[in-house]
């Protein structure tokens, strides 16, 4: 699927931005929010949001809070008010089950209708909402392809040049006798694995084994997410669970 | 009181019952007697005795002796149109903290039940008792069952609750001290709270050891109503002789700090090798383990020492008890685990190793040894560090004095409220006004406000959220004529697999498996195989990284890999462990002798009884320095290397501690005094930093009063609780209680690590969004007693207002000294998990540049 032709776009000002990182010749900004940003084209990809997680659980008995859905998109709305991208890919799980998007409470529809106002907005299918879905806007695809990239929710084996979701990547460093453990960024220079962005999505350490399909080596990097900026940590200094 | 009352032993026991008693060559003990007495007039008791006073038998005999008048009565099935059952539910019940005991005790009453020929059932029913003795207790029940909180829960949570406790005459609990004081004592309150109402004429036996409040405990033991505090009557038993309590004089050289006691292992191996059977309680299950190495080590002679401590495989521990039991063994090196329970065969000496901590605990560990009254129990204690001498000196005083320390009667915790009205909807369908009646007959529960009780209804049924999304997968229902009923029998099934206020931390397996020769670079499953040694806490082993080593049931491991929900660990050849501080029994002060050891302190006329190296120590504090007053905090500052310190000594424990060193570091960030970093230790607490304190104190430009000012615990303490690792514990154990997260689920056992949600991102999310919800409220009440032990420092914040001594120093005390040394050992403040990954990054910039 074919984004529209970019438009000049200025790098916004942000005091968050130290964190470069290129994939396959295209430099990213990676937020410590957990999305990256694409200047150039001014594109803005967020993984695994996993929308209404909290209502699936409720489904099967488990009250979890109801408000992991509004937390998500209250924390996407700052981004997208600063960084004002010209499109939006979300790169799948966006919603934690097929019937996610008909339990969205109206208030949080109608701020996701603002959020899509005015921008391209692109729905990555995933494993949890594999087909496209009504009343939540936006445009559905399997893959987007972006000049020589390729953004998809599950990372292919033997991919080149891709971005992607799915495998929710921890990252874990421990100093002094104390170890902490965040999200991050999983990116080899070739290929990126990004964190997942909802409120209550869980983590996979990055020496998983299941890493060991995207990256054959430990020779990638994991930025980690802090405070006011990403740290980025080389994959074999940090710790297996 | 009780026993003014002139007793007459003949007409109280029936002919079987005195004829066992002369067979045996006994004679009943007056609170025996006593105990029937009061069951004649129908009447409540709490007895207190020490162990080994005929306690249980006390207790079981007027349930013996009715049945023996009573007389056999045919057991009797009756039809109930769907199935045969007896025509009678059961007469006594018995409850125990430990199935272990109510094992334990079945098998001993069965002796005298036989021998006075009585024909009376006895049986146990625990999470061992296979389901279809289960089913058949359900049908056709014992007279007598024994049996833990968390079965009675189960029981209550059936429609069988009715006929099974119809007829219950009396309820008889054990150990009712330690059960008491956890939410244990809560959901069992709620439960007597619900046998009251079936069996009204229930009369209840509470057996105890000396505690401090025994009217909290006899408030416990029998129904509260309104207006009125409802007591049982109170019969406290001879205590035998006085125990025998000394400290064992420190040798040449007593350490600074630390727990390990190591100078004084040639000493304990020599104190064990002297006497029969001697147990040595220590605080943690690390210093356990420790310290049994260690004695192997030097065991020249082979004696039989064993190790015993909750970590360690059941099926281990079980072995252990039984060979004490069976006078196989010389030493048992143990922690809390054996402060309960049976009689551990014929010990003549129990060792207490470190701070004793609290004075009931001290008496507890002592009356294991020699369970005959008319002899005194021995016990020695050795103190690990300077201050654990002075903290040994006022245990000593305190048990000459007879002091007690046991904790107040708990406020029951709503999250247990939650899990019961889930409970008793579980049962049959209830009204709401009932319940909450019903609820509020429980001691711990007699204040609880009808806001309180609706919201924690509203929690059960849909969450208890301010958006109302949920109705549609309510878990309890309201019908038409307005009683709540569970909406599906699934329900009710997920909540019998999730009963119960004991979470452990995240426990995970430790197995032995050979060492692996090579480290591929991802994690995933090597061999399996290798026996399982125990099971250590989740976050203990989060700190160490594969390849370190640490003791562990006796043995020195090495950690190779966390592989699903266990720990691969392999034998290792290091002679020098990383040794564990995993948790465990780490009890914190108790405040009254925290009290005494500051008086102690205090007054140097007090001094001569303490080692010559201790007053040494204190009179060059008092020339350095000063001797902290009773009632006053001393803060030191001095500046040390390129930093300076700020040393208080507060005596509230470590917990109190850690949380006041949170929020002081807080504050002197606000203040620019650049904080680094804090360490605290059972009765001190160092805070150290780039900026000069005393310069900015001398100018003026920092009040201590205002630094210690009770409003820290205002809006910093909620800054620091959003944030805070011991906070999302204790919301995750709320969670986990009330049934918002489940542990298990039908046909699999799930752990936290598979667990698909972390309470850590629903605490954060709850936070932020509904900051009053019922979860939250009940986990900042445990945090007030709990691992942040907010409530004591409040307590210790307003007794120190306007009485805060101030010492510039040009370099440490001698009293900082024992605090100064935990830095290192301790983790420390900061912006830490920033500045961990910040230099794991700089690693990466230098490997990039070099």
């Amino acid at each position: 699927m074919p984004l529209s032709p970019p438009t000049a776009v200025a790098l916004p000002a942000s005091p968050a931005f130290d964190g470069a990182v290129a994939v396959a010749g295209a430099v990213f900004v990676a937020d410590p929010a957990g999305v990256i940003y694409w200047p150039e084209q001014g594109l803005l990809a967020v993984a695994d949001l996993h929308f209404e997680k909290g209502s699936s659980f409720a489904e099967r008995g488990v009250m979890l809070p109801p408000y992991d859905t509004a937390a998500t998109l209250a924390r996407l709305s700052v981004l997208i008010a600063h960084y004002a991208p010209r499109a939006v890919v979300a790169l799948g799980d966006s919603f934690h089950d097929r019937r996610g998007p008909a339990r969205l409470a109206d208030t949080d529809r109608a701020t996701l209708r603002g959020l899509q106002r005015g921008r391209d907005w692109i729905w990555i299918t995933g494993n949890h909402d594999p087909e496209p879905a009504e009343g939540i806007g936006g445009r559905f695809t399997e893959t987007l392809k972006v000049g020589a990239l390729t953004f998809r929710h599950q990372p292919e084996e033997n991919a080149s040049a891709e971005i992607a979701g799915h495998l929710h990547p921890v990252a874990r460093v421990s100093r002094h006798g104390r170890a902490v453990s965040r999200r991050c960024f999983a990116c080899d220079g070739d290929r990126m694995v990004m964190p997942a962005f909802g409120a209550y999505a869980g983590g996979l350490n990055i020496r998983d084994r299941a890493f060991a399909r995207v990256f054959q080596t430990l020779r990638f990097t994991a930025h980690m997410l802090g405070q006011q900026r990403v740290y980025p940590v080389a994959a074999e200094n940090c710790q297996p669970d | 009181m009780s026993l003014a009352k002139k007793i007459e032993p003949a007409p109280l026991l029936p002919e079987n019952s005195s004829r066992w008693f002369s067979s045996r060559g006994w004679t009943p003990r007056p609170h025996q007697l006593e105990l029937l007495s009061r069951a004649r007039d129908g009447r409540s008791v709490l007895l207190i005795a020490p162990t080994g006073g005929g306690k249980t038998l006390a207790g079981f005999l007027p349930t013996l002796v009715e049945l023996s008048e009573r007389g056999v009565k045919p057991r009797r099935m009756v039809s109930t149109g769907k199935e045969l059952r007896r025509s009678e539910g059961l007469h006594t019940l018995y409850i125990s903290p430990l199935k272990a005991l109510a094992v334990d005790i079945a098998r001993n009453l069965e002796t005298p039940v036989r021998e006075m020929g009585l024909p009376i059932r006895i049986e146990t029913r625990t999470g061992d008792t296979p389901s279809s003795k289960r089913q058949r207790q359900r049908r056709d029940p014992p007279e007598i069952l024994l049996t833990t909180p968390e079965q009675l829960a189960l029981l209550l949570a059936s429609a069988d609750a009715p006929f099974l406790f119809g007829n219950l005459k009396r309820i008889v609990l054990d150990e009712l001290h330690a059960l008491v004081t956890s939410k244990r004592g809560d959901l069992l309150s709620l439960g007597l709270a619900r046998l009251w109402r079936l069996a009204p004429g229930l009369a209840m036996t509470g057996l105890s050891a000396t505690v401090a409040e025994p009217e909290d405990l006899c408030r416990y033991l029998v129904p509260q109503s309104e207006g009125a505090r409802a007591f049982a009557d109170l019969v406290v038993a001879d205590g035998g002789a006085e125990p025998n309590v000394t400290m064992l004089p420190p040798g040449d050289y007593l350490p600074w700090s630390g727990h390990s006691a190591r100078h004084a292992f040639p000493q304990i191996y020599e104190l064990i090798k002297q006497h029969k059977m001697t147990l040595v309680f220590v605080n943690t299950r690390s210093q356990a383990e420790m310290i049994f190495h260690a004695l192997w080590h030097i065991n020249e002679d082979s004696l039989a020492i064993a190790l015993h401590h909750g970590s360690l495989d059941v099926a281990q521990r079980r072995k252990v008890e039984d060979a004490m039991t069976a006078g196989k063994l010389r030493a048992v090196v143990c922690t809390s685990s054996l402060d309960l329970g049976v009689d551990w065969g014929d010990i003549d000496l129990v060792i207490n190793v470190g701070a004793p901590k609290g004075a009931s605990r001290l008496l507890q560990r002592i009356g294991r040894a020699n369970h005959r009254l008319d002899e005194p129990s021995r016990g020695i204690l050795i103190p690990a560090n300077r201050f654990e001498v002075l903290e040994c000196n006022a245990a000593i005083g305190a048990v000459a004095d007879h002091a007690q320390d046991t904790p107040p009667l708990r406020i029951g915790a709503l999250d247990v409220l939650a899990q019961h009205v889930l409970g008793s909807a579980c049962g049959e369908p209830f009204f709401a006004d009932d319940l909450y009646r019903e609820v509020r007959t429980a001691a711990p529960y007699d204040q609880l406000a009808r806001a309180d009780f609706d919201s924690v209804i509203d929690f059960v049924a849909t969450g208890g959220y301010a958006l109302k999304a949920y109705e549609r997968f309510a878990k309890i229902r309201q019908t038409k004529d307005g009683r709540w009923r569970v909406a599906n029998p699934m329900v009710a099934q997920r909540y019998r697999m999730n009963i119960g206020t004991i979470v452990e931390a995240d426990m995970l397996k430790v197995r032995l498996v050979r060492s692996r020769a090579g480290r591929s670079g991802h994690t995933g499953v090597i061999a399996r195989g290798g026996r399982v040694l125990g099971e250590v806490e989740e976050h203990f082993i989060e700190m160490l990284v594969p390849g370190d080593t640490f003791v562990f049931a006796g043995e020195i491991l090495k950690y190779e890999a966390m592989v699903e929900n266990e720990v691969y660990v392999s034998r290792s050849a290091s002679e020098d462990p990383k040794v564990p501080s995993y948790e465990g029994g780490k009890f914190p002060l108790s405040t009254y002798l925290a009290g005494r050891v500051r008086s102690l302190l205090a007054e140097p006329k007090n001094w001569p009884g303490l080692p010559e190296q201790v007053r040494e120590w204190l009179r060059l504090q008092q020339w350095r320095s000063m001797v902290p007053g009773e009632r006053d905090l001393l803060v030191e500052t001095f500046p040390r290397a390129d930093k300076f310190y700020l040393v208080c000594y507060p005596f509230e424990g470590r917990l109190a501690h850690q949380t006041l060193g949170m929020l002081l570091t807080r504050r002197l960030e606000r203040a620019r005094l650049k904080p680094l970093g804090f360490v605290a230790n059972e009765y001190a607490l160092a805070v150290w930093g780039l900026g000069d304190v005393t310069a900015r104190i001398g100018r003026g430009g920092l009040s201590l009063e205002a630094l210690f000012d009770q409003d820290m615990l205002g809006d910093d303490l909620e800054a620091w609780l959003a944030e805070s690792a011991l906070m999302k514990r204790t919301f995750r154990t709320c969670a986990i209680i009330a049934g918002l997260i489940e542990r298990r689920f039908p046909g699999e056992e799930k752990s936290r690590r598979q667990v698909t949600i972390s309470t850590d991102l629903v605490y954060d999310v709850l936070r932020k969004h509904q900051g009053d919800h019922v979860l939250l409220r009940a986990a900042r009440a445990d945090a007030a007693q709990g691992l942040l032990d907010i409530k004591r420092l409040g307590e210790m914040l307003s007794r120190i207002r306007g009485r805060i001594v101030h010492k510039s120093l040009d370099r440490v005390s001698p009293l900082a000294v024992p605090v100064m040394l935990e830095i290192g050992r301790e983790t420390v403040y900061g912006e830490a998990s920033e500045s961990v990954m910040a230099e794991a990054a700089e690693d990466l910039i230098k490997e990039a540049m070099g």
